[in-house]
């Protein structure tokens, strides 16, 4: 079947079969045939159990007034607002978790994995210690973990002050901000302008020193297009910067920025856990590029932070990209244990809908195509990534 | 900064001729070779030693070991200063076995006794062989015996009063049992030359794989009973089994996908010639090469969807992590759940860390 050198195959025609295609057609038409039967008897079941259950099949409870409670989230809602809206606010609040999670993991996962590898007994031990405690304890027993200990922290009124402005009380952890607005938001705009501007030059200097050669410094461009120019922005249009400290009122604070003590534990327990396993990714990274670049590069006289960052990491992140993609996908997944400490993420919020008004099919059916839509864009941006790390072979 | 080192094969640079007290030297190179290692050491043994102090004077010092039966005074006067281990003797027997009847609960305690003998027995590779699926299938007969009753003179007992850890390892356990041959089945069919049932299969991967397994959950607890016909119906664990056969079907055919790819074209080649049917050619020469190569990261899935089964938790069903949880609802002792999370805490690592040593001690005869 499998020939190195294909035969010119013999003319025949269209409705002659060999007896292999004959073969595969038939497994192919019972497998099919077995699939689609399963399929029309749960169906035709599922219909006659919702007639009986008199259940409404249909998105059109997405327009009604949903009436659930959500008390933490980015976007303003009441429980008056449609399940639509809910929908997408329970989205918004697993973003937040993944989002933030993946950077902060990738950030503690790094700086553990280069700890393993470290020189100092001590350190590569203890970083030893922390990736197998973690990974050896589900995650959904960690976040319990650091829920009771999060319900276990004082009042209010007696919140632990670690630094100035920052408490840490049974209402979760509250951080002076700085209140961001539409004029904030203009000078953050330009920023971001100034960045895609600076990262645009920095092409444009490198591809002119590769053909002269002469090496060109891009730093003036970045202080120029990222600092200089928002700042002086901001100076024009006279945007206040000021810090909004949080204080204590009565039973609770007043300004500053509040992380509920459901979104802090479930933060707490997805960085520390998916770290764990990206910190082994980061080590074994590491550990695949060979000595002989390590020497060759010493051999180059090469600076040690030039070395790490123009030889050793761009080979070692060949390696790391893809099992990091599949972690930040786990991550994003795992969010959905949300649910176990009442986080009203966007499986939460489908687990109420489906409660609410019985349509567990249109309720799970959202899930899925929220979460495929996750993966597939986390998958798109790392499969972009990976392609711009690879190899260039000739 | 931290100095990378350790970087593996490769000769070790000659080492320093050793002089004077060995001690001394090994502290030397591994804590104090330089400046800003040094200074590392100083301060991770000082946070290092004021954890540890503040851990033992809580958990053991100002501890709390034995109680009068279901009296939590003693508790209660060391909270905040010290450990409630005393939880422990009071609840340990409804957290491993759960609700099952007091005094038969020596049949799910053999019933864990035996997968950890079957764990054991399939893990020496002298037993890797055929008759290790006799041996699965007569274990799994035993503790579905044990655990059900009914004959023998043992007494029935409804799976609605099963708990515990013999739930979570029947979760797991069964998990795999049929989620592996699912696997094999997936993986072949997404390699396969044919059409309609490689993408089935790559349907199948992919979905489950995209989705989170509390969804699955979800699915099995309450979309199930809506697709079965009228007054049919099936129990919550054996609906939360099948949501984790199927979870892990796709995932152990990723791995197995990754075993048959291993396998050298020339094989297959000479299979063929052979004249060997496509079941036989995967049966007697691909898959169990296959296999083989691919044992390690099979451990590493058993691992995680052994953590995963705790999710089971979320839909109301009584394995290990769910009767921990509900042992502290009792308002005697509601206020020691953390004691009681390490307890249980302590099972998993222990079961996860004895088989991820497994899977290392694998990898490392299977490199050398």
């Amino acid at each position: 079947m499998t020939a190195d050198h294909p035969r010119p195959p013999p003319s025949r025609r269209f409705f002659e079969l060999g007896r292999n295609e004959l073969k595969g057609l038939f497994w192919q038409v019972l497998v099919v045939g077995i699939v689609l039967a399963v399929i029309v008897f749960l169906w035709s079941n599922t219909v006659t159990n919702l007639s009986a259950r008199r259940i409404t099949t249909g998105f059109a409870f997405l327009g009604r007034e949903a009436g659930m409670p959500i008390a933490d989230s980015l976007l303003s809602y009441n429980p008056r607002d449609s399940y639509l809206w809910a929908f997408v606010v329970g989205i918004s609040n697993t973003l937040r978790v993944a989002v933030i999670g993946i950077v902060l993991a990738t950030i503690l996962g790094t700086l553990i994995g280069i700890s393993r590898l470290s020189s100092n007994w001590l350190l590569s031990r203890l970083a030893a210690v922390y990736v197998e405690t973690l990974r050896d304890i589900p995650l959904l027993l960690q976040l319990l973990f650091w829920y009771v200990l999060m319900q276990a922290l004082p009042a209010a009124r007696a919140a632990w002050r670690p630094v100035e402005g920052v408490f840490l009380s049974n209402r979760g952890l509250i951080l002076p901000a700085i209140p961001v607005g539409s004029p904030q938001l203009v000078v953050l705009g330009t920023a971001a302008l100034g960045l895609a501007a600076f990262f645009l030059i920095r092409r444009w200097l490198i591809a002119q020193q590769m053909r002269d050669g002469k090496p060109r410094p891009a730093w003036p461009f970045a202080i120029g297009l990222v600092l200089a120019l928002p700042a002086a922005v901001s100076m024009a249009l006279g945007v206040s910067w000021s810090i909004e400290w949080p204080q204590l009122r009565g039973f609770n604070f007043v300004g500053g920025l509040t992380l509920a003590p459901e979104y802090f534990a479930l933060l707490i327990a997805l960085v520390t856990y998916t770290s764990a396993f990206i910190a082994e990714i980061v080590r074994s990274g590491i550990q695949s590029v060979p000595r002989g670049q390590w020497d060759a590069a010493s051999a180059l006289g090469l600076r040690r932070s030039l070395m790490l960052r123009q030889i050793i990491l761009p080979q070692a992140l060949r390696v790391i990209v893809p099992p990091m993609t599949s972690q930040y996908l786990n991550l994003t997944k795992n969010s959905s244990l949300a649910v176990a400490i009442g986080y009203q993420d966007v499986v939460s919020v489908a687990n109420t809908t489906l409660n609410q008004t019985g349509q567990a099919i249109e309720a799970i059916a959202l899930i899925m195509a929220v979460f495929l839509t996750i993966s597939l864009g986390i998958s798109f941006f790392m499969n972009w990534y990976n392609a711009r790390i690879a190899l260039v072979e000739r | 900064m931290t100095v990378i080192a350790d970087i593996p094969e490769a000769p070790r640079a000659a080492r320093r001729p050793q002089i004077g007290n060995p001690v001394l030297h090994w502290l030397r190179t591994n804590l104090f070779s330089s400046i800003p290692n040094a200074i590392i050491t100083v301060a991770l043994l000082a946070i290092l030693a004021k954890g540890l102090f503040s851990f033992l004077q809580w958990g053991i010092a100002n501890a709390v070991w034995l109680t009068p039966a279901n009296d939590s005074s003693a508790c209660k006067a060391a909270r905040g200063l010290g450990a409630c281990w005393a939880i422990i003797p009071e609840k340990y027997r409804f957290i491993l076995f759960g609700t099952y009847p007091f005094d038969e609960q020596w049949r799910p305690a053999l019933s864990v006794v035996l997968f950890i003998a079957l764990f054991y027995l399939s893990a020496r590779r002298a037993f890797w062989r055929r008759e290790l699926v006799y041996l699965w299938i007569g274990a799994l007969a035993l503790i579905s015996v044990l655990m059900w009753g009914g004959v023998f003179g043992l007494s029935f007992v409804s799976q609605d009063r099963w708990g515990g850890l013999p739930v979570t390892l029947i979760l797991a356990t069964f998990g795999l049992a049929f989620g592996f041959p699912l696997g094999i089945l997936v993986a072949l069919g997404r390699r396969s030359k044919l059409p309609a049932i490689r993408s089935l299969s790559v349907l199948y991967v992919e979905l489950i794989r995209g989705v989170p397994l509390v969804s699955l959950l979800f699915m099995a607890s309450v979309m199930f009973p809506l697709f079965m016909p009228a007054g049919f119906n099936i129990d919550k664990l054996l609906r939360a089994q099948i949501a984790i056969i199927l979870f892990a079907g796709a995932y152990l055919a990723e791995v197995i996908r990754g075993g048959l790819q291993a396998v050298p074209r020339g094989q297959y080649e000479a299979a063929d010639a052979l004249g060997l049917s496509y079941w036989r050619k995967h049966r007697l020469v691909v898959l169990p090469q296959a296999i083989r190569h691919v044992i390690p990261p099979l451990v590493n899935t058993f691992i995680a969807f052994f953590k995963d089964t705790s999710l089971v938790l979320i839909i109301g069903i009584f394995d290990l992590l769910t009767t921990a949880k509900t042992a502290i609802i009792d308002p005697a002792w509601q206020q020691f759940s953390v004691e009681v999370y390490i307890f249980v805490a302590a099972i998993y690592f222990v079961f996860c860390f004895a088989m991820s040593r497994y899977s290392r001690s694998l990898e490392a005869t299977a490199t050398r």
